[in-house]
C-alpha cells in the first residue's frame, strides 16, 4: 500500500457519493449511500489489514502531503488510535443508511448526502495532520448533524438543534483561538511536529483549558452535557447512533491527539479538575437515567456516565487507563449504537419512546429479547462483553492514581445496572399491556442484519480484545513517554514489606505446617503449578 | 478433557438456546442433559486422581484476553486439587438438576431457553474454577450472575420474579464493586494479576503499607477485605444476603443448582483459592470470621419462622455458607471446603426434595398447607429424610452422615484454633437452630394430618380450575390428571373434612426421583468416605490452598464437651421440634403470643429489606429525579443554553428561521470563510 492514498480516496468515495446522491430519486439515493458506506468499510478493512502493528513500525501511516498554501497543508495519516475510530466510523456507516432505510420518507436524497457528508467529515478529522485541516473537519461535522436532528428531527427539534449549536460554538470558538496562538508560536501547523513542541508550562494551562471547552462539550462531560439528550431525543434513529457512535469520540480523541501529548504539564496539573468533573457525572447521570421515563433521554444519560469513565482512564497516565478508555470509546460506540437502533426497531412500530407504553415484548418479539439483552449487558460492562474490557481496564488504570476517584466512579457498575435492568424489566418483560404492542412484529430481515454485525464484533472485542489492543499498544507507549513528566502521581502507591513481618509470617507458616514435605506445600506448590503452567 | 468439560455446556447451550422452539424441547433438553452428563463423567476421574495421588496440577491455555501492560489475563483451565473438587460438584449436581428438570418443567412452555440457561450456568461457573487469574474469575463470577438473574427471572411475567431478578443482580454488584477494586489493587501491588504468582509473592508484603482512600493502611489487610466484598456479595453473608432469599422465585431446581449447591459458594471458593493471601492478614481473617459467624447464626434465626419450605432451606443455606466462612476464618480452608462438598450434595437434595413436594401439592409452597405427606409421597419424604439427617449432623462415634463430618469438624476446628471460639459458641448455638428449623420442615411437611383444604392453590386444582397465568401453569396438566384421579376416589359433593379437599397428592416421576436417590448417596456417604482426604491429607491439596498442618492436628485434641456439642445440640433441636410440631402443637402459636416483639422481628428478617429501601433505593430515585429537575433543567439548563433573556430572544430568532434551513448554510459558509481567512492570515506572515 505504500504511496496509496488510500486515505484520501476514503474521504472521495462518499463525497462524490454524497454529490450524486442530490441528483437522483429516494430509491437510487439509499442504494448509493449503501454501496459507497460499503466500499468505505472494505477498504478501512484493507487499511487495518495493511496496518503495521509490529514495535519497529512507524507511528504514523499512510501519510499523504501536498502543500496547498502557504504553511497550510492537506496533510493526512494515521497512528493506532486513528485507525480504530476510523474503523469504528465506518462499520456504523452502512448500519445507519439500513436503519434510515424505510424510517425516513421525505427528502431522502438530501438525508443520504449528509449522512455521506458526515462520514467524510469524521474520517478527515481523524485522519488530520495539520492543525486547520482537523479544525475544518471537526467544526464541520457540526453542520451536517445539526442538519439532521432540524429537518428529520422529532417534534422538539428546533429547540435541541439550537442547544446543541449553541453549546459547540461556544467551545470551538475557544479552541479556535488556542489553535491561532500555538500555529503562531509553534511555526507549524503539522500535529506530529506539534505534538512535541514544548510550549512553556504557564501557556500550556491557557491552551489547554481553550481545547478543554471545546472536547469537554463533544465528549460530553459534566455539566455541558445537557445537549446531548435532547439531540439524541430528538434525533432520527441513525441520527442517534452517529452521534452516539461516532460524534462523541471526537472529545476523547481530542484529548488524546492535543490536550494530552501537547501539553503534558498542564494535563498533569488539571487531572483533578477531569477527575472531579467525571466522578460527579457518573453518580449524578447514572441517577438520572434511573428516573427516566423516555427510553432514549435515559440512553442518553448513560452515555454520559460510559464517557466519564473514558477522560478518567485518559488522565490516568498509565497504559492500562489510556488503553481502557480506548476501549470504552470503540464499545460504547458500538453498544450505544446498537441500544438506539434497539429503541429504533420498536419506535417505528409504536412512534413513541415512553418506556411505560411498551412492556411484555419477550412474548412476541423473542428474537428481539435476546439481543436486546445482549446490549444491555454490555451497556452494563458484563465480562465477555466489549463494555467490561474497557470499563475495567479504565478503572484499573484509575486506582492506581486515586483510590477515590476509583471507588466513586465503579458505583457506575451498580448504578448501570441498576437503571439498565430497570428499563429492559420494564420494556421486555412482564405481561403485554396495550392491544397495539401485542400486534408488534418481531425482528425483519433487515433489522437482524443491521444488529447482529454488532452484536458480533461486541462479543469479539469481549473475548478477544487483543485485535483491537495490539495496533494501538506502540502509540500509547509513545504517548505514555512524552506525558509521564506531567504525572500527578499516586496516592495509594504501597510500600514493601516489612522485614521482621516477613520473618514472623514465615515462622508461623514453618510452625503450623507441621513436619515433612506434605506440610511445606502451601507456599512452593503454587509456585511449582505456575512454572509448570507457562 | 478439561477443555470438553468446560465448553460443551457452551456449546449445548448456544445450540439449546438459539435452536430454541426451531430444534423443540426434547432436542434441547438432549444436548443440554448430555453435555452435562459427559461433563460429569469426565469431571469424576479427574477428582479420584486427585484423590488418589495420581494427578498433578496443570494449566491449559486456551486463548489470549486482556493484555495491558503487567495486567496480562489469558483464558486458560487450571485444574488442581480445589478446582477438581469443584468440577465434580458442579457437574454432577448439574447434570442431576438438568435430568430432574424434564420432569419438574415438563408442562413449561419455554423449555429450551430453561435447560439454555442452566447449561449457560454450569459453563460460567467452570471457568470461574478452573481459574487462573483474577479477570478469568471474575468473567465467570459476572457470567454466574447472569445465569442466576436470567434463572430467577425466568419467569418474566411475574412482577415478584422480575424483582428478585433484577435485586440479584445489583446487590451481587455491590459486592463485585469491591471485588473489582480489589483487582485493582492487588495489580497495583503486585503488577500481576495471575493467581499463582500473587500467591506466591504475597508473603513479600507482610507489614507493608498502601494508601486508600486517604488513609495508610495495611497492603494484605486492604486488598482481602476488598476481595472479601465480593465474597460476601456472591455468598450472601450478612449485608449483602438480602437477594438470595427473593431468589427462591426462580423454578426450584434452579434454587438447588445456583442458589444451594455452587453458585453461592464462590465466595468460599474464591477465599480458599486466595488463602495464602488472606493468611498474611489476621485482621483480614478475623473479620472473615466474625462476618461467617454472624450470618450463621442470623439466618438460622429466621429460619426458625419461615413458612415457606423454599425460603426456610434459603436461609438454611445462608447459614451454612456462614459455617464455612468462619471455618476458612480461622484457618481452616481444608474445612470449609469439605462442607462446601457435602452441603452441595445435601443442600441440593433438600431443595429437589421440596421440589418434588411443591411438585406434588400443585405450587403450594406454604408449609401451613402441607401436612402428613409421608404416605403420600414416600419416596421423596424417604429421601428429604436423608438430607435432613445429613444438615442436623447425626452421626456418632466417627460414623455418620455427611453433616456430621464437615460441620462436627468445623466446630471443632474453630475451638482448637484458639481465634475462634467464640465462633464456636455461635456455631453451636446455631447448629440448634439448624436442627430444629430442619425438623419442624419434615414434620410440618410429612406428619400430622392434612391441612391443604385451605390451599387455593390445591382448591384450583381439586376443581380442575385453570384459571391461572403462566407461571404457576408450569404443570397444570399434571394436576388435572391428579384431579381427576382425586375425583375418582371420592364422589363429588362428598364433604372432605379430612383437610385433603379431595386432593391427593401423587409421587413425582422417576425422572425427578433418580438424581433425588443419587444426591441421597451423597448426603449419606460424601461425609465418612472423603473426610480423612479433605481434613487430615496435605497431600491430598498439593498446596492448592493454605493448609494448616498444626490446626488440622490440634482439631482432634479438644475437650470431649466441645466433640459432642454439635451431637447434644442436635438432640436437642430435634427434641424441641418433636415437642412443639408432634406433641403440642399449639406450642408454636402460644410462644408467638408470649413474643409477639420478637416473632414480628424474625419475620421481617431482621427489617433489612426495609432498611435498604428507606437508605438506598427511595433516595436513589430521590436524587435521580432531584438532578433531573433541579440540576439539569433548574439550573445547568437554565443558566446555561435558556440562559439570559438575550439569548432567549437570539435562540428564537435563530429557531425560527432554522425551519427553511438557511440558517445552516450560513453557519457553514461563515466557518468555512473564518477558517480560511484566518489561515490566510497565518500563511502570509
Amino acid at each position: 500500500m505504500d504511496g496509496f492514498p488510500i486515505l484520501s480516496l476514503m474521504l472521495a468515495v462518499p463525497a462524490i457519493a454524497a454529490v450524486a446522491c442530490l441528483f437522483v430519486d429516494a430509491r437510487t439515493a439509499r442504494w448509493i449511500a449503501l454501496a459507497a458506506t460499503l466500499v468505505d468499510f472494505v477498504l478501512g478493512c484493507l487499511l487495518w489489514a495493511n496496518f503495521d502493528q509490529s514495535p519497529s513500525a512507524p507511528q504514523w501511516q499512510f501519510t499523504e502531503y501536498a502543500p496547498v498554501f502557504g504553511r497550510f497543508a492537506w496533510a493526512l495519516g494515521i497512528d493506532g488510535f486513528a485507525l480504530m475510530l476510523i474503523m469504528l466510523s465506518v462499520f456504523l456507516m452502512p448500519i445507519c443508511i439500513g436503519a434510515s432505510w424505510d424510517a425516513i420518507e421525505k427528502r431522502v436524497p438530501e438525508y443520504m448526502a449528509l449522512f455521506l457528508l458526515v462520514e467524510v467529515l469524521m474520517i478527515g478529522t481523524f485522519a488530520a495532520q495539520d492543525l486547520f485541516l482537523f479544525y475544518m473537519f471537526f467544526e464541520a461535522g457540526l453542520i451536517p448533524m445539526y442538519l439532521i436532528i432540524g429537518i428529520w428531527g422529532g417534534a422538539n427539534r428546533i429547540y435541541a438543534s439550537y442547544k446543541f449549536f449553541l453549546y459547540t460554538l461556544l467551545g470551538s470558538v475557544l479552541m479556535f483561538i488556542a489553535m491561532l496562538y500555538m500555529s503562531v508560536t509553534a511555526g507549524t501547523t503539522y500535529i506530529p511536529d506539534l505534538m512535541a513542541y514544548d510550549f512553556p508550562a504557564h501557556v500550556q494551562t491557557w491552551l489547554w483549558l481553550g481545547f478543554f471547552a471545546s472536547f469537554a462539550v463533544k465528549m460530553p462531560m459534566w455539566p455541558v452535557h445537557t445537549w446531548l439528550p435532547d439531540a439524541h431525543v430528538q434525533a432520527p434513529t441513525a441520527g442517534s447512533v452517529i452521534l452516539a457512535g461516532v460524534l462523541l469520540k471526537l472529545g476523547g480523541y481530542g484529548f488524546l491527539r492535543f490536550s494530552l501529548p501537547m501539553f503534558p504539564e498542564a494535563s498533569g496539573q488539571l487531572t483533578w479538575l477531569i477527575f472531579a468533573l467525571s466522578a460527579v457525572a457518573v453518580v449524578y447521570t447514572s441517577l438520572i437515567a434511573l428516573v427516566q421515563s423516555d427510553m432514549k433521554k435515559l440512553i442518553a444519560y448513560s452515555s454520559v456516565a460510559h464517557m466519564a469513565i473514558v477522560t478518567i482512564g485518559l488522565f490516568a497516565f498509565n497504559q492500562q487507563g489510556i488503553e481502557g478508555a480506548m476501549i470504552v470509546m470503540l464499545s460504547h460506540g458500538l453498544v450505544s449504537g446498537a441500544l438506539f437502533l434497539c429503541v429504533g426497531v420498536i419506535y417505528d412500530r409504536l412512534h413513541t419512546r415512553e418506556i411505560a407504553r411498551y412492556g411484555g415484548l419477550a412474548n412476541n418479539m423473542p428474537r428481539y429479547a435476546i439481543l436486546f439483552l445482549l446490549f444491555t449487558m454490555a451497556s452494563i460492562g458484563l465480562p465477555g462483553t466489549s463494555g467490561f474490557v474497557g470499563e475495567f481496564l479504565s478503572l484499573a488504570g484509575t486506582y492506581q492514581v486515586s483510590t477515590w476517584i476509583a471507588l466513586v466512579c465503579t458505583t457506575g457498575i451498580i448504578l448501570g445496572a441498576a437503571y439498565m435492568l430497570y428499563l429492559y424489566r420494564r420494556v421486555v418483560w412482564g405481561e403485554i399491556k396495550w392491544d397495539d404492542v401485542r400486534v408488534m412484529p418481531d425482528l425483519s430481515v433487515r433489522e437482524i442484519a443491521l444488529l447482529a454485525p454488532i452484536a458480533a464484533v461486541v462479543l469479539w472485542m469481549g473475548v478477544y480484545p487483543e485485535s483491537f489492543l495490539a495496533p494501538m499498544r506502540a502509540d500509547v507507549a509513545t504517548l505514555l513517554e512524552r506525558v509521564n513528566r506531567g504525572n500527578p502521581g499516586s496516592d495509594s502507591k504501597p510500600t514493601a514489606g516489612k522485614p521482621a513481618a516477613i520473618a514472623a509470617y514465615e515462622a508461623r507458616v514453618e510452625e503450623v505446617s507441621g513436619h515433612g514435605e506434605a506440610g511445606e506445600g502451601g507456599e512452593a506448590a503454587p509456585a511449582a503449578a505456575h512454572g509448570g503452567g507457562h | 478433557m478439561i477443555q470438553a468439560i468446560v465448553f460443551l455446556p457452551l456449546i449445548a447451550a448456544i445450540v439449546a438456546g438459539l435452536g430454541n422452539r426451531a430444534i423443540g424441547n426434547v432436542a434441547a433438553k438432549s444436548v443440554t442433559t448430555g453435555a452435562l452428563l459427559i461433563a460429569c463423567l469426565l469431571s469424576w476421574p479427574i477428582f479420584l486422581g486427585f484423590l488418589s495421588g495420581n494427578r498433578a496440577a496443570e494449566v491449559v491455555h486456551v486463548l489470549d484476553f486482556i493484555k495491558s501492560g503487567g495486567m496480562d489475563a489469558a483464558w486458560a483451565l487450571r485444574v488442581d486439587t480445589l478446582t477438581a473438587i469443584m468440577l465434580v460438584v458442579i457437574t454432577t449436581v448439574s447434570a442431576l438438576v438438568h435430568l430432574y428438570s424434564w420432569g419438574y418443567m415438563a408442562e413449561d412452555p419455554d423449555q429450551p431457553r430453561f435447560f439454555a440457561y442452566l447449561s449457560l450456568f454450569t459453563f460460567a461457573m467452570l471457568m470461574l474454577v478452573t481459574a487462573d487469574n483474577l479477570i478469568q474469575m471474575f468473567f465467570g463470577w459476572e457470567g454466574v450472575g447472569l445465569a442466576s438473574y436470567l434463572l430467577i427471572g425466568f419467569w418474566y411475567k411475574k412482577p415478584s420474579a422480575q424483582a428478585a431478578a433484577i435485586k440479584a443482580f445489583v446487590v451481587n454488584r455491590v459486592g463485585d464493586l469491591g471485588f473489582m477494586l480489589g483487582i485493582f489493587g492487588t495489580y497495583l501491588v503486585f503488577n500481576t494479576i495471575s493467581i499463582p504468582a500473587i500467591l506466591e509473592a504475597a508473603p513479600t508484603m507482610a507489614g507493608s503499607t498502601i494508601g486508600f482512600l486517604g488513609y495508610r493502611l495495611d497492603t494484605m489487610t486492604v486488598l482481602c477485605l476488598l476481595l472479601f466484598v465480593g465474597a460476601m456479595g456472591k455468598s450472601a453473608q450478612l449485608g449483602l444476603h438480602t437477594w438470595l432469599p427473593d431468589a427462591m422465585e426462580g423454578p426450584t431446581p434452579v434454587s438447588a443448582l445456583i442458589h444451594a449447591a455452587t453458585m453461592v459458594t464462590a465466595g468460599v471458593f474464591m477465599v480458599c483459592r486466595l488463602s495464602p493471601m488472606f493468611e498474611v492478614s489476621p485482621t483480614a481473617l478475623t473479620v472473615v470470621t466474625g462476618v461467617g459467624a454472624a450470618t450463621c447464626i442470623f439466618a438460622a434465626t429466621i429460619g426458625t419462622v419461615q413458612t415457606d419450605i423454599k425460603r426456610v432451606i434459603a436461609y438454611s443455606t445462608c447459614s451454612q455458607l456462614g459455617y464455612m466462612f468462619f471455618a476458612a476464618g480461622v484457618g481452616a480452608y481444608g474445612a470449609a471446603m469439605f462442607h462446601l462438598f457435602t452441603h452441595a450434595f445435601f443442600k441440593a437434595l433438600l431443595f429437589l426434595g421440596a421440589g418434588s413436594v411443591i411438585h406434588a401439592m400443585h405450587h403450594e409452597q406454604d408449609m401451613r398447607f402441607y401436612g402428613g405427606l409421608r404416605r403420600h409421597i414416600p419416596i421423596t419424604f424417604w429421601t428429604m429424610m436423608a438430607g435432613t439427617l445429613a444438615i442436623t449432623g447425626v452421626g456418632f462415634a466417627g460414623v455418620g452422615f455427611a453433616g456430621y463430618h464437615s460441620k462436627d469438624a468445623i466446630l471443632e476446628v474453630a475451638w482448637a484454633s484458639g481465634s475462634g471460639q467464640g465462633a464456636f459458641w455461635v456455631g453451636t448455638f446455631a447448629a440448634l437452630l439448624t436442627s430444629f428449623y430442619s425438623w419442624r420442615l419434615m414434620f410440618l411437611t410429612f406428619w400430622g394430618k392434612p391441612r391443604w383444604a385451605g390451599s387455593e392453590h390445591i382448591q384450583h386444582a381439586a376443581h380442575g380450575d385453570h384459571h391461572h397465568d403462566a407461571p404457576a401453569d408450569e404443570d397444570a396438566g399434571h394436576a388435572s390428571a391428579h384431579a381427576h384421579a382425586a375425583h375418582g376416589h371420592d364422589d363429588h359433593g362428598h364433604a372432605h373434612d379430612d383437610g385433603t379437599a379431595g386432593y391427593h397428592p401423587h409421587e413425582s416421576p422417576l425422572v425427578m426421583l433418580a438424581p433425588l436417590l443419587v444426591l441421597t448417596l451423597g448426603a449419606v456417604g460424601a461425609g465418612f468416605a472423603f473426610h480423612h482426604a479433605f481434613l487430615e491429607e496435605a497431600g491430598f491439596w498439593k498446596g492448592a490452598i493454605f493448609y494448616n498442618q498444626h490446626l488440622m492436628h490440634a482439631m482432634h485434641e479438644v475437650p470431649a464437651l466441645v466433640k459432642y456439642a454439635a451431637t447434644i445440640v442436635m438432640a436437642l433441636g430435634l427434641l424441641t421440634a418433636i415437642y412443639a410440631y408432634l406433641l403440642r402443637p399449639t406450642f408454636p402459636a402460644k410462644f408467638v403470643e408470649q413474643f409477639r416483639v420478637l416473632h414480628r422481628f424474625l419475620m421481617h428478617k431482621w427489617y433489612f429489606d426495609e432498611l435498604y429501601d428507606l437508605l438506598f433505593v427511595k433516595p436513589a430515585f430521590a436524587f435521580g429525579r432531584l438532578f433531573w429537575k433541579a440540576g439539569d433543567e433548574g439550573t445547568i439548563d437554565r443558566f446555561g443554553p435558556n440562559g439570559s433573556a438575550a439569548l432567549v430572544a437570539m435562540g428564537s430568532r435563530v429557531a425560527g428561521r432554522v425551519q427553511s434551513g438557511y440558517v445552516y448554510s450560513y453557519a457553514f459558509v461563515m466557518l468555512i470563510g473564518l477558517t480560511a481567512a484566518v489561515t490566510w492570515a497565518i500563511a502570509g506572515r
